[in-house]
């Protein structure tokens, strides 16, 4: 396996993994405020609906995925006929199914922080002349960033290692969806790929520790900018 | 004029208010807790959604559950402190100070501003952060931020609570200064009467959800009707004095009021301060001649006015001296053995040091 190849992977590998991040931001932050605030009818199905992809086996969410966003059902029709996007066995799948993976972990630590968060701080602002959208954007929104930077390392690290979801949604496709951790299950697949593997795993092995130390990085940067100096 | 006619019902507790409050000078909300006093406040700032009924500040319509309307906190300009402060901890104080300012129609005004910072002392902590202060810091800056909004009201739900003594006494200060460079009518919850003592005009009296009584300060902290809502060791008499002058030797300043002369722990005031002094029941003893050598200095001539039966032991003397009335709590032993009467001629004696910073309000301003 020469450079070129690998260097492909780990490219595709971190375009995946920081778009399904980047996508899970806004949902994330939405559903955790609902979740944590709101009383509404069906907020236990919600719940239990963003939480699944944690409990069911990948391959399930894959198959679902499919079953959703497949070419023959409506949403996969109308997603081609609307916005000629068209996400099974393509890189935007394999985006969609790390996504779907990695929210609820977002969602959690998302969740965790606003829950910490004091409401009278909320109060106070409200009688300051805020209305409940500026209080938002303004006071829980900046309050919620340590929880949000730390579920987006946690879905940025989800994301790379994802694969039962991938495989199923998206396939195995050279430059399209395949990603390291489909790279080291296909290299163990041929008779000669054990050194490919080898390398590959390497790699994996350094992403992580990378990631871990951003998660580090960043968990002391929002936590020491909230924190009075 | 500020109208409360409402009720809040939470679980077992229940509070009906119906008072009409002056919509200026400091009005203290007092009683026990649990007597509704941060509830009443709540719902005029409009926190609490569950009120129900009226309330109306000045000519806007706060709460009038009847025709379904009810006024967005927001849009209600109230000032709140609240006990714990609650400043924005991820911006500094400037910003913390300015969040009010800039959510007001009119925008912020450079005067306002620059008398508040002034007053409050606050230019100092404009650049630090809210978990870098003080406890007494942090109040003074909640103080400021919500001064700075200007609203048509002030509320403080107690905002000395969780200070110590010699943090009380400064923000207190700071209350008085502010009370006399900004007239903003301010509601103030509290449980001690010493607070009010020294910053109050009128007083709504709360007790297990109901208002007792509501009027002018210095008439209902004496009324002997109510003395069983300000709590017996509580219960005494407010006099408005006037600083004559300091005795340097003794480290005294000398108190005149109708009817008499107090001397006191020496005040840092200058003479001619117009301040109260509350005289406890407790701390005020009776004698039917002037005693000889007694060390006891304050000795008022006076005569009974009107003797109340407490609970226990007690009895609640009420001595009229000038246009003064003061309370002497005694023991029903002592009322018989003195054969003490309404009309008596009678020496109330006062222990100068009974009367500290803590029950003398004193930076009122100098006539």
């Amino acid at each position: 396996m020469d450079v070129n190849a690998v260097s492909q992977i780990v490219f595709l590998s971190l375009r995946i993994a920081a778009l399904a991040t980047a996508g899970c931001v806004i949902p994330a932050v939405g559903l955790a405020w609902l979740l944590a605030r709101r009383r509404f009818p069906g907020r236990t199905l919600l719940d239990a609906l963003v939480h699944a992809p944690l409990v069911l086996p990948p391959v399930v969410v894959g198959y679902c995925l499919l079953g959703l966003f497949g070419s023959r059902t409506w949403l996969g029709e109308w997603l081609i006929r609307t916005l000629g996007v068209h996400l099974p066995f393509t890189t935007g799948g394999a985006v969609m199914a790390a996504a779907v993976m990695a929210l609820p972990l977002m969602v959690r630590s998302i969740r965790l922080g606003l829950e910490g968060i004091d409401r009278g701080l909320e109060t106070a602002a409200r009688t300051l002349g805020a209305s409940p959208l500026d209080t938002f954007l303004t006071i829980t929104l900046p309050l919620m960033l340590p929880g949000i930077v730390a579920g987006a390392v946690l879905a940025f690290a989800a994301s790379l290692g994802e694969f039962g979801a991938t495989i199923t949604f998206a396939a195995n496709i050279p430059d399209e969806t395949r990603t390291l951790t489909l790279a080291i299950y296909t290299a163990l697949q041929s008779p000669d790929g054990e050194a490919s593997a080898k390398v590959l795993v390497m790699i994996s092995i350094g992403l992580a520790i990378g990631t871990l130390l951003l998660a580090e990085v960043s968990n002391r940067v929002t936590k020491n900018w909230l924190r009075a100096r | 004029m500020i109208e409360l006619k409402f009720s809040v019902s939470q679980g077992d507790f229940s509070l009906e208010v119906a008072a009409v409050l002056p919509k200026a000078g400091v009005t203290g909300v007092f009683g026990r807790s649990g007597a509704g006093k941060s509830t009443l406040i709540n719902a005029l700032a409009g926190i609490s959604t569950t009120a129900r009924g009226r309330i109306k500040v000045g000519d806007e319509v706060f709460l009038d559950s009847e025709r379904g309307w009810q006024l967005p906190i927001e849009r209600r300009r109230v000032g709140y402190v609240f006990q714990d402060a609650r400043l924005f901890p991820h911006m500094r104080i400037e910003s913390n100070l300015r969040y009010g300012a800039r959510r007001r129609s009119g925008g912020e005004s450079s005067d306002l501003w620059q008398g508040v910072i002034e007053v409050l002392d606050l230019q100092p902590l404009l650049r630090r952060w809210p978990g870098s202060l003080s406890g007494g810091e942090r109040q003074r800056v909640a103080i400021g931020r919500a001064l700075l909004s200007q609203p048509q009201i002030l509320l403080m739900d107690e905002p000395l609570a969780s200070l110590d003594a010699p943090r009380k006494t400064e923000i207190l200060y700071y209350i008085e200064r502010l009370r006399e460079a900004y007239p903003v009518p301010l509601l103030y919850v509290t449980h001690s009467l010493d607070e009010l003592v020294r910053i109050a005009d009128h007083l709504l009296l709360l007790s297990d959800g109901k208002v007792m009584a509501c009027g002018p300060f210095l008439d209902l902290v004496g009324d002997t009707a109510l003395q069983p809502y300000l709590g017996r060791f509580e219960a005494g008499s407010v006099l408005e004095c006037m600083l004559e002058q300091h005795d340097e030797t003794f480290g005294l300043s000398v108190l005149s009021f109708s009817g008499g002369e107090l001397r006191v722990p020496k005040l840092d005031a200058p003479c001619g301060t117009r301040l109260r002094a509350r005289l406890r029941g407790r701390d005020v003893a009776i004698a039917l001649k002037d005693p000889p050598e007694l060390s006891i200095t304050n000795r008022v001539q006076g005569e009974v006015l009107a003797l109340s039966y407490r609970d226990g032991p007690y009895v609640d003397v009420l001595i009229g001296a000038g246009s003064s009335k003061l309370h002497a709590l005694i023991t029903r032993e002592s009322c018989a053995r003195l054969n003490i009467r309404v009309g008596l001629s009678v020496i109330a004696l006062i222990k100068a040091v009974a009367l500290d910073s803590r029950t003398v309000g004193y930076s009122r301003r100098a006539r």
